[in-house]
């Protein structure tokens, strides 16, 4: 069925409707994100008011280290980067190109994942060891948890920009773009996160 | 807008059920939608009556008599969370917002019309779960405010469905509010500017700002929260190293706004009603948009304030009081642009016109008992007494639930093309504005007097005032009946009503009643002035 939301339906229509009607799914899609952040803010403000007010207890080890945060780190910037280039190669109606990159990003959107379970697996606590160590895995499992969500709709994205019968292409771009404002929203937070959790 | 020639859409309306049956269906339609929030939030707010009157019976004796310690808790927790999320919240926003909004801005939908859909069908399963969970092995008993260690210790079961069904409503909430957003800002008809929207428009812009903007934080916080139950974490259970104080602030970073979220859209309706039974322009319209924007903003820096006995430390006292208090500002505003809207008009004494006015007179008092709880040094001596309790209920049923009351009699007609009976509709105000000021007036004084709040037994000397309150409480409930009666009878025997029997100017009038399926035969009208009443009547001279 056909609704309003659908503004490509709109465009075939009427192309008068097209000056006056923009599309609006993005800018729901932003509201959605910003409500979605504040999820996370809350939980950042949560874990900086525990920092500040609630001391470790004596014996209890929360440690982490760098050097897989900081791979993670890079693996999402450079996803996001080749999300772009998955983009721009679909504005261009080069679909081979851009699914190429598509499975690039869910790869490296997959690494990142096992990074992280690596990381779960080798740290020192667990879940319920102590406050800290609850937070830390409420927090990056939380992200974790929409990285997850987002690889499943870059392959999606990437199944639908097949050559034949995909429904992708320079004319349809909305659902490439709002998986890639997703995409760079999950890797903004990942940035905020590594800094609050692993550096401050 | 040509939105309507779009053939596969109407075929597709064909397809859908007629009559009655499309208020069970997956309807994309906003006034069915509409209508599906307001019938549904009606019967939950029938269940929530009949709790708030086993919690008044109970209370018109010392003994926890009439039902055992823990079920009175079971009780008023079910009570706070059906009123909440499940009648004031839909019906004040969803209800009213996806009926008139579309029609507001002139468009025939709303921007997301399936996400519309998804967000109401959320509401009836997390209702049902939730009043269900009585029967599993005793629904939560931690309040609505489901504080923790409290919310811990208490029966698992209970809480963690009590957590599910907050966090379905909540998401409901927030689609909601990303469609009012984009519907209001980005539908809006060619040539009509924000400042010529009615003022219920710019209500449920600030609502809907206040819903995404801290809704998430009330879902974050309560996943946090089942991991304290359900995986022993201890993010707010003080023996495992928690902090219960960050569950209070996340938790009213959500809640207070909440109260705007019930009450905002309130201050729209009203601004609706009044104009169009004063026979006058709404007085201020610029200085009403800016109070609810800045109402908007102070809302979200005012949460500690229900905090002031938590340990507060002394500045973070003095910020909240100073911030609370601002509020008082711009909802002084607006309280005296509705008195200054009456002023002087041509006013009709009919049920629409009398709820509204009753809401003005409980709302004054709910602010006024508001601004002096906001004061640290009395707080402190009222907190978690009954004083309390009559301030937010003067707040969300002397002040909300009277404009949903007076709303379903000012667009009755609109919805169904039928009169509501006008001596029923008076007679049910009659009762229920006496009911209301007799249950909660008096408990200001048992507040004052130290009985405390939530608590099946009290001191045997505030006997008597309890039982007033139960009074109140009994006609409160008689005066649903009335309505009932008028609502079944005017459906079908109401007089007919025309299309427009209050000669409004606001663009849903415009339109015949009941509306046609894309609201206009033709092009959407362009409403300039929609409160120009004086105006229309010079012209007409």
């Amino acid at each position: 069925m056909t609704t309003l939301d659908s503004s490509k339906e709109i465009q075939k229509n009427n192309s008068e409707v097209n000056e006056t009607h923009e599309d609006f799914r993005m800018f729901g899609l932003v509201t959605f994100l910003i409500a979605d952040g504040m999820t996370f803010a809350g939980f950042f403000a949560a874990y900086l008011t525990y920092k500040a007010v609630n001391p470790l207890p004596e014996g209890a080890i929360y440690e982490l280290e760098l050097p897989i945060p900081t791979l993670n780190t890079i693996l999402l910037l450079v996803s996001s980067a080749t999300f772009h280039k998955a983009g721009k190669a679909l504005l261009k109606d080069k679909k081979s190109d851009s699914r190429k990159w598509l499975f690039f990003t869910a790869f490296l959107g997959i690494i990142f994942l096992i990074c992280q379970l690596f990381e779960y697996f080798h740290l020192p606590f667990g879940l319920t060891d102590n406050l800290f160590a609850s937070t830390f895995y409420a927090l990056t499992g939380f992200h974790g948890l929409h990285v997850t969500l987002g690889t499943l709709m870059i392959l999606i994205i990437a199944w639908q920009s097949r050559i034949n019968g995909g429904r992708l292409s320079s004319q349809n771009m909305f659902p490439l773009e709002a998986v890639e404002l997703y995409w760079h929203f999950v890797d903004g937070i990942w940035i905020i996160l590594f800094i609050i959790l692993y550096l401050l | 807008m040509t939105i309507s020639i779009d053939p596969q859409k109407t075929n597709n309306e064909s397809l859908q059920p007629k009559g009655w049956l499309r208020y069970f269906s997956f309807s994309l339609d906003h006034k069915v939608i509409g209508i599906q929030y307001l019938v549904c939030g009606f019967l939950f707010y029938l269940i929530g009556g009949t709790l708030a009157s086993a919690i008044r019976i109970e209370l018109a004796s010392p003994m926890s008599d009439f039902m055992p310690r823990d079920v009175y808790n079971q009780v008023l927790t079910l009570h706070g969370t059906i009123m909440i999320f499940l009648w004031i919240v839909p019906v004040v926003n969803g209800a009213f917002g996806n009926y008139l909004i579309p029609f507001y801005v002139g468009a025939r939908d709303m921007a997301f019309p399936r996400l519309n859909a998804v967000a109401f069908w959320l509401i009836p399963p997390s209702g049902l779960m939730l009043v269900a969970s009585y029967f599993v092995e005793g629904a939560a008993q931690a309040g609505w405010t489901a504080y923790p260690p409290l919310s811990i210790t208490t029966p698992q079961s209970g809480q963690i469905i009590w957590i599910l069904s907050v966090l379905l409503l909540g998401g409901s909430s927030i689609f909601g509010g990303i469609n009012f957003i984009a519907t209001i800002i980005k539908l809006r008809r060619p040539g009509l500017k924000l400042m010529q929207l009615p003022m219920y428009c710019w209500a449920m812009l600030g609502t809907s700002l206040l819903v995404v903007l801290s809704t998430p934080v009330l879902a974050g916080t309560l996943i946090l929260l089942s991991f304290d139950i359900i995986a022993n974490t201890g993010f707010f259970n003080p023996v495992l190293g928690g902090n219960v104080v960050v569950y209070q602030h996340l938790f009213w970073f959500y809640s207070h706004p909440a109260v705007y979220i019930m009450v905002l859209p309130a201050f729209g309706l009203v601004s609706e009603i009044l104009p169009i039974h004063a026979r006058k322009p709404l007085f201020g319209y610029t200085t009403m948009v800016f109070s609810i924007m800045g109402i908007v903003v102070l809302g979200l820096v005012v949460w500690a304030h229900h905090m002031f006995t938590s340990g507060t430390p002394p500045w973070m006292r003095l910020f909240f009081t100073i911030a609370t208090a601002f509020i008082a500002v711009p909802t002084g505003i607006k309280f005296f642009n509705w008195v200054a809207t009456l002023w002087g008009g041509k006013i009709s004494i009919n049920s629409a016109m009398l709820f509204s006015c009753g809401f003005i007179i409980n709302f004054v008092f709910g602010g006024i008992t508001g601004v002096a709880l906001a004061q640290v040094p009395f707080d402190i001596h009222v907190h978690d007494t009954y004083f309390v309790v009559a301030h937010f209920h003067y707040i969300v049923y002397g002040g909300t639930v009277f404009i949903i009351f007076s709303s379903i009699y000012h667009w009755f007609p609109k919805v169904t093309g039928k009169m509501l009976n006008e001596k029923l509709g008076i007679l049910h105000f009659i009762i229920t504005f006496i009911g209301f000021n007799l249950c909660f007036a008096p408990q200001h004084w048992l507040g004052l007097n130290g009985m405390p709040r939530r608590v099946a037994e009290y001191d045997p000397q505030f006997q008597f005032v309890n039982q007033i309150s139960s009074l109140g409480a009994l006609l409160m409930a008689i005066s649903t009946i009335p309505f009932l009666i008028n609502v079944f009878l005017s459906v079908r025997h109401g007089k007919d009503a025309g299309n427009n029997p209050w000669n409004a100017l606001t663009p849903e009038w415009l339109t015949s009643s009941p509306p046609p399926v894309e609201n206009w035969e033709g092009e959407a009208p362009l409403v300039e002035e929609p409160y120009g009443y004086g105006k229309e009547i010079s012209e007409q001279k």
